[in-house]
């Protein structure tokens, strides 16, 4: 008597169904009025046109933040995607009584409120003249997009069997092949994963980077924050659309790509 | 060291801090012979086979293959075969990939890499499962694909660590079978742990019995079953009824029987050990014992089994329980809970030393 009744389910569809709407649709709403011709948040818009777009992509300082963000996110992502895994690993095979300490210090970023990690970094890189500069981003983003490639990489590891290192050892294979021919292979799922994650938080983080953006270098949120607290230049709803659709564009690559591959290696791997 | 010897383990030793894993073992292991590691668990077999794979390091002692020393040899340096018990097959490599993972592993030439990998699954019979996955095999499918993996660069060692384990009965006993083929077809020296008896009974050329991080004792099958050294290895290896007393000049005082058994062993705590088939067991009015049968202990039918061809009587003695197994033509009419002798010649029964606590 665990099934659920008909009019129960149709009840919870509808209830989700709204939950969904209530979730998702404020955030669709940047599409229609990126598209509008007026100079401001009018919804629904009463005409159409794309030169919120024209003057997105031809306003210089849009289109520097915009490469300032996706080079920063790319580079947050890929030191943050070989740090992490290395973590997870050394973590995950560690016989120490520490490593569950040393997971909990890898996962504080997450945990501590972002405006006081970022009042800390801001003080501690005026100091060292780090403020405004690529390297200083970076760094940031690194340290808050770990935790996330731990957690990823580390649900990779629970299914990962390790005789079969020794088995390759056994074969002939040095550590290093070892490593690449069959530990990569098998935890790839959860690296990408990661990776995504990594990428995204970079992406879209506003709240440390407020302390840490000068004239010289912004980044896509942060001027999209500024203008939407100085101006009601709708160029911000393009900015927005772009973003959310890269957004859905990662992860549709997550769920149609990366979750397959995943499934299929953990079926290889079961019984 | 002499020439029919592979692999010589002196003083060999794997302590993990205060806890001592094996305690300083001795073992030559013959060329070609198919030797197991039996004992129960926690006993150090699989340490000795995890220190000779070289995945532990020895905390004393030293590894001769052929008489070169092989301790400072990391894992991948051995060319030693590996079958583990839960397959160990890569995921992400189709049956034939990974039969060929070795083989790239020494730079082997393609056309060659094809040809072996072609010959050692056919020596398994897996050949038309080549390009499958793991996955999509059966368990004992996926044990011989991993020892086609273990054997295909022909090591002169091939160890393996409870290989069957995770199988059902069936399909074990058909696979040990398979395993003294290939083991003939190889000639090379197979090192095989179990706790199973009768699988070690069954394949082996010789048998080490572990105890306790030690060897208790290494011979064939038929030395271990009829002259065990110990009382361990006597109860370990096959059935067994056990008899306990006091030595004293050649014989064993209990409860008031003076019972005998081969074998020379100082005065003291003794136990006489008797194989079931070499003991009798009387009707309840006392007859039917044979007349060299000098060694009489009376007792009381706990349980009669049917076998088929035998039938087994268990019978509880005040100096221990006995297990008599006579051909069915011999049954005895008896029944459960009748008063009846057990009894034996005593050169079928060996003298042991209790040492049990």
């Amino acid at each position: 008597m665990n099934d659920i009744r008909p009019l129960t389910k149709f009840i919870l569809g509808i209830g989700a169904v709204i939950v969904a709407i209530w979730l998702i649709a404020p955030m669709f709403i940047v599409f229609p009025i990126s598209f509008s011709s007026d100079a401001s948040f009018q919804f629904p818009p009463r005409e159409w046109s794309t030169r919120w777009y024209e003057s997105f992509f031809n306003n210089q300082q849009w289109m520097r933040a915009l490469g300032n963000s996706a080079v920063i996110a790319l580079l947050s992502a890929i030191v943050a995607t070989a740090i992490g895994t290395l973590a997870a690993l050394a973590i995950n095979r560690s016989e120490s009584k520490f490593a569950h300490w040393a997971q909990t210090l890898m996962l504080t970023p997450m945990i501590v409120p972002p405006i006081i990690a970022g009042a800390g970094i801001y003080t501690f890189f005026l100091n060292s003249g780090l403020v405004g500069t690529l390297f200083g981003f970076v760094m940031v983003h690194v340290c808050l997009a770990i935790p996330l490639v731990v957690i990823a990489v580390n649900a990779s590891l629970s299914g990962y069997d390790r005789s079969l290192e020794l088995a390759a050892a056994s074969l002939g294979a040095n550590r290093v092949k070892t490593f690449f021919q069959v530990t990569v292979p098998l935890i790839a799922p959860g690296v990408a994963a990661g990776a995504v994650f990594a990428f995204v938080t970079s992406f879209d983080e506003v709240i440390v980077s407020q302390f840490m953006v000068s004239p010289a270098l912004q980044t896509l949120p942060m001027m999209m924050y500024n203008s939407v607290t100085r101006t009601t230049d709708p160029t911000i709803a393009a900015a927005a659309a772009l973003i959310l659709a890269a957004v859905i564009l990662a992860f549709f690559f997550f769920q149609f790509v990366v979750t397959p591959l995943a499934r299929r290696s953990r079926e290889r791997v079961g019984d | 060291m002499t020439d029919d010897m592979i692999l010589d383990l002196q003083g060999l030793s794997k302590a993990y801090g205060e806890a001592v894993a094996l305690d300083q073992i001795d073992l030559d292991i013959r060329r070609g012979e198919f030797l197991t590691f039996l004992g129960p668990s926690g006993s150090g077999k699989t340490t000795t086979l995890n220190l000779i794979a070289g995945f532990i390091d020895p905390t004393t002692g030293s590894m001769l293959l052929n008489g070169k020393p092989i301790e400072k040899l990391r894992a991948h340096e051995r060319n030693f075969g590996v079958v583990f018990q839960h397959y160990a097959l890569f995921p992400h490599m189709t049956v034939a990939d990974n039969v060929e993972y070795p083989l790239k592993q020494r730079k082997v030439p393609k056309a060659k890499r094809k040809e072996q990998v072609k010959q050692a699954l056919e020596m398994v019979r897996l050949s038309q499962y080549a390009d499958r996955f793991p996955k999509q095999l059966s368990g004992g499918q996926q044990q011989r694909v991993a020892l086609a993996r273990a054997v295909v660069y022909r090591p002169p060692i091939l160890l393996m660590d409870e290989p069957l384990g995770a199988l059902d009965k069936k399909l074990r006993e058909w696979l040990q079978l398979e395993l003294r083929r290939i083991h003939r077809e190889l000639g090379s020296t197979f090192i095989y742990v179990t706790h199973d008896q009768e699988e070690a009974l069954v394949l082996s050329d010789r048998i080490a019995v572990f105890n306790e991080g030690r060897i208790e004792q290494i011979g064939t099958s038929h030395e271990l079953y009829d002259q065990p050294k110990t009382l361990f290895v006597g109860k370990f290896i096959g059935e067994s009824s056990v008899f306990k007393g006091t030595l004293h000049d050649g014989v064993v005082s209990a409860q008031g029987l003076r019972l005998a058994g081969r074998g020379d062993i100082p005065n003291g705590p003794a136990a006489v050990l008797v194989r079931p088939e070499k003991l009798e067991v009387s009707e309840p009015s006392g007859s039917q014992l044979s007349e060299s049968v000098a060694n009489r202990v009376p007792g009381a039918i706990d349980d009669i089994v049917y076998l088929g061809s035998s039938v087994k009587y268990n019978v509880t003695t005040e100096i221990g329980d006995a297990v008599v197994r006579v051909p069915v033509e011999r049954a005895v009419d008896a029944k459960i809970g009748d008063s009846v002798l057990v009894g034996w010649a005593t050169e079928n029964a060996v003298l042991l030393v209790d040492d049990e606590k």
